[in-house]
């Protein structure tokens, strides 16, 4: 079809379709759609109140700078602690608008698995990476079919993953290595 | 009680811990009786979350019986069997009483740019989540819904998340009669994206992904058209040629911060993090809409700059639309829809796996082994 005002016909006329797929069209008209339009005032919440009561404080709760204050219910899933919770609330000094804060944030992270890991070989159940990363379940899941023949696109970077992921990590450790030597020939 | 535990990027374990307690008037604790991994649990895993911290339980998608109440709740009793939507929200702030739950301000003190999200980070509020045997959930009054008695549970845990971001997503498309609609990504939200299309009249039903398996699914779940972007040299170019050099009128990306088919954005973000997530399937989606069409983004990134083609969505005067789903807004709706018999939300159920064995349960899903499509999570009874 050339160039020209018509939209193309669809295959199948809305007749066909309501024939053959069910509830075709049962929301065509936007009055039916619930998120139509955007924004409406006319919706029962369930909320009994204009401003929730306030959750107790029980720890120093760290919160975003772009925030007035802390919001009157808040998660208390793992407060922050170790070095990685010294990186993270560091890394509340920045808005959300700084990618400092983002990226401390996925420092700290790495931390905190690093930790976490460390410190579980003191416990009295250190980390296990065969039951931890479910890679058992590569012979139960069929990993072998059901990667191979199957045109992934996934496949093509899977055996460089580990590499990529690891390259940066060994480079900085053999920087550090290096500047290490480097500071101890001068010293002597 | 046992719960799933976060121990590092691709580690995850199930752990003895204390039941959670009420820490507001409106708190209530859930008992969980089904949960499921999200596919954006997988970022999480992962770790391209910023601020997720080893010892969190994720998990957004859960339904459940309703353990103990707070001293203001006056909606919710024990032993009521409750689905609880992903979305932390009060129900009462600027956002919340305009209807965009999902962008609550009153419960995420980590960040301002999200709302509050069971068991998805400290960015997205700290709360920990639903793939444990008990669950704090916040404004038991204002989230939670009672399970209607002719609704079977997996439909319902499918209506927390997967099937309400699937159906906001074509709703944001604006998709009018006759239109084509392509949709990356054939995960559970895709599916339900494609499916939805034509309960709002689309003409046509495309559906893009590189798992065969998935494209499958489509073809028999959504009625949908699909191509493998493996199998063509340009995929845009070949959504151009079907669709007469002109592009689709709505293009929805339902893939998110891990889509694949550009080595250069998976090595950026998907594995160095340099990214808030890898816009392969949003760049294909500006790029295969007409000019003048709608990009609806439904999948799920992070907070991190990503390098989004925004020359080529200024240039075709595309309408970008965008948000986490305000899902109990969805409800109603989905509820008739789900009794008449036009979405059977369980049809893309693939595995359910005990919580002890739920370190398995996100490899198979990550690595997409056995034809994985959604799994659910059975906490043990206790």
């Amino acid at each position: 079809m050339p160039y020209t005002a018509d939209k193309p016909k669809p295959k199948e006329s809305s007749e066909q379709l309501r024939a053959r797929i069910p509830g075709w069209g049962v929301d065509l008209d936007p009055k039916d759609r619930p998120s139509v339009p955007r924004e409406r005032r006319d919706l029962a919440t369930g909320a009994h109140w204009e401003f929730p009561e306030r959750q107790e404080e029980k720890v120093p709760r760290e919160r975003s700078i772009e925030h007035k204050f802390l919001t009157p219910v808040f998660g208390t899933s793992t407060p922050p602690s170790g070095v990685s919770g010294t990186l993270r609330r560091f890394a509340y000094r920045y808005s959300e608008g700084r990618a400092a804060h983002w990226l401390i944030l996925l420092a700290a992270d790495r931390v905190n698995a690093w930790e976490a890991h460390l410190g579980s070989f003191i416990s009295l159940r250190p980390d296990n990476p065969v039951t931890e990363s479910g890679v058992l379940s590569e012979f139960s899941g069929h990993g072998v079919r059901s990667r191979f023949g199957r045109k992934r696109a996934d496949l093509a970077h899977q055996w460089m993953d580990p590499a990529i992921v690891a390259g940066p990590w060994i480079l900085a450790g053999a920087a550090a290595v290096a500047v290490a030597r480097k500071l101890g020939r001068h010293k002597a | 009680m046992k719960a799933m535990v976060y121990r590092g990027p691709y580690k995850v374990r199930v752990e003895e811990k204390d039941i959670p307690k009420l820490e507001h008037p409106n708190d209530a604790i859930v008992r969980v009786s089904l949960a499921a991994i999200c596919g954006s649990d997988l970022h999480l895993y992962h770790g391209m979350m910023p601020d997720t911290r080893v010892g969190m339980t994720f998990g957004h998608e859960f339904v459940g019986t309703v353990h103990e109440v707070g001293s203001s709740v006056q909606n919710l009793k024990p032993g009521d069997r409750v689905m609880v939507p992903f979305n932390i929200f009060c129900g009462s702030c600027y956002f919340c009483s305009r209807g965009l739950y999902s962008n609550c301000h009153n419960v995420n003190a980590n960040a301002t740019a999200v709302g509050g999200i069971y068991g998805y980070s400290h960015t997205c509020g700290g709360y920990d989540g639903g793939q444990s045997e008990y669950v704090r959930v916040p404004f038991a009054d204002v989230g939670p819904s009672l399970i209607p008695e002719w609704m079977d549970e997996e439909d319902a845990v499918l209506l927390t998340d997967a099937v309400a971001t699937g159906y906001f997503g074509a709703q944001l498309g604006d998709i009018s009669e006759g239109d084509t609609v392509v949709v990356f990504g054939a995960g559970p939200v895709g599916l339900f994206a494609a499916k939805s299309s034509w309960l709002m009249g689309a003409g046509r039903v495309i559906v893009i992904d590189h798992l065969e398996y998935r494209l499958e699914k489509a073809r028999s779940f959504a009625h949908a058209e699909t191509y493998n972007f493996v199998e063509y040299d340009d995929i845009v170019v070949h959504m151009k040629k079907i669709t007469d050099y002109l592009g689709a009128d709505v293009a929805i990306d339902a893939v998110g911060a891990e889509a694949d088919g550009n080595l250069t954005q998976h090595v950026t973000s998907s594995q160095l993090k340099l990214q808030g997530g890898s816009p392969v399937a949003l760049n294909w989606a500006i790029d295969s809409v007409r000019k003048g069409g709608t990009v609806s983004v439904m999948g799920a990134y992070g907070p991190m700059f990503s390098a989004v083609k925004f020359g080529d969505a200024v240039n075709k005067g595309l309408t970008l639309r965008m948000n986490q789903c305000p899902v109990k807004r969805q409800w109603p709706r989905l509820f008739e829809h789900v009794r008449n018999g036009y979405l059977k939300p369980s049809d893309i159920v693939t595995h359910r796996i005990p919580l002890e064995h739920i370190a398995e349960g996100y490899h198979m899903f990550s690595a997409k082994l056995d034809g994985i499509i959604k799994p659910l999570i059975v906490p043990s009874p206790s």
